[in-house]
């Protein structure tokens, strides 16, 4: 199944099912990746993912890659005194035996430095990087700006 | 399993904080992402829903232009007398032909207005919210705002602010309180 996304690269015909599918790397699963439309290259993109852990060890999510940004950043949106900011996060914690999620509103990837526009239903991959686990990729699905996430028929695992 | 990261909780009411004037006593002038100009007497006798952002902002923004698209929906015909405005913290990107572009991804009743900086610098001051510009290393930059969604009836009084981080169940009774 690894291989199977590392070798899929910015295809323009996704299927829907892409973000829904699970990749695992030692104890930690990751699933629905997602985007969302930009409009043009020059504005950021966003990246959304879920990691579960279910080893008996802490990571820690420490980076992202991509062929599809010049730039990708773990950030966090922080809303302090009611103003929105989101700070550069060095180290986006999956503690053992928990799940943690990037999403609307919270911990998200920043894609600066677009290589082109993305456009709905266009897929990427995105290569994550933990502390201890490694390395691994998952497909990203680009949905509209107003998705608030893929629709996965699993309610997750 | 537990779940760590975003959640959104209740946020805690900004204590002291002092209250947007009323439409009827704002005195901002900007322009929509159709190129016309809008004063705060335009929007006289109309309920009004006003949140602040920038169309380069990936999270935050479309996020919360994506719960309003929902709650109007929710709403039905019963908004659509309300005004529903996204304005710009950041007119430096934010054309109208920017605006008009990135609102048309959302529930058609919401406006996108811009204007000089003084004149978004006077809006944000009249409803009491703060933005600033966040300077990057690459030369890039992006903006702090407020992220509350301002509430007010159509005589013009502020009504309340759905908070961003509040549960979103109490939006639709929050803005259906000033629709009466
Ligand atoms: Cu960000």
């Amino acid at each position: 199944m690894k291989h199977l996304l590392l070798a899929a690269t910015l295809s323009l015909t996704a299927s829907a099912a892409l973000a829904c599918e699970t990749v695992t790397v030692g104890d930690l699963s990751v699933e629905h990746g997602w985007s969302k439309v930009t409009i043009g290259a020059g504005r950021p993109g966003v990246f959304y993912v879920s990691i579960s852990n279910s080893g008996a060890t802490d990571d820690a999510l420490v980076g992202i890659s991509t062929p599809a940004a010049g730039m990708p950043m773990l950030h966090e949106t922080v809303v302090k005194d009611g103003v929105a900011s989101m700070p550069h996060a060095m180290s986006i914690p999956v503690p053992a035996g928990q799940s943690v999620q990037l999403s609307p509103g919270g911990y998200h990837g920043m894609l600066m430095g677009l290589t082109a526009a993305l456009k709905e239903g266009d897929s990427f991959p995105v290569t994550l990087s933990f502390e201890k686990a490694g390395e691994v990729t998952v497909n990203v699905e680009v949905l509209s700006l107003r998705a608030e996430g893929p629709d996965c028929a699993d309610a997750g695992q | 399993m537990l779940g760590v990261g975003a959640y959104r909780t209740r946020s805690r009411p900004a204590l002291g904080a002092v209250l947007p004037v009323p439409i009827s006593e704002m005195t901002w002038q900007l322009t929509d992402e159709k190129n016309q100009s809008v004063r705060p007497a335009d929007w006289i006798d109309r309920p009004v829903m006003v949140f602040f952002g920038f169309t380069w902002c990936p999270d935050v923004c479309p996020t919360t232009l994506s719960d309003i698209s929902l709650w109007l929906e929710e709403l039905g015909a019963e908004a659509d007398r309300l005004i529903v405005a996204l304005i710009s913290v950041d007119p430096e990107r934010d054309t109208p032909d920017a605006l008009a572009a990135y609102v048309g991804n959302f529930d058609p009743r919401i406006l996108g207005l811009t204007g000089s900086a003084d004149e978004v610098a006077r809006a944000a001051s009249e409803f009491r919210m703060t933005y600033r510009r966040v300077d990057k290393d690459d030369g890039d930059y992006t903006m702090d705002h407020t992220a509350g969604v301002f509430l007010f009836y159509p005589d013009g009084r502020f009504a309340s602010i759905i908070d961003f981080h509040e549960d979103r169940r109490f939006a639709v009774p929050k803005i259906r309180r000033t629709l009466s």
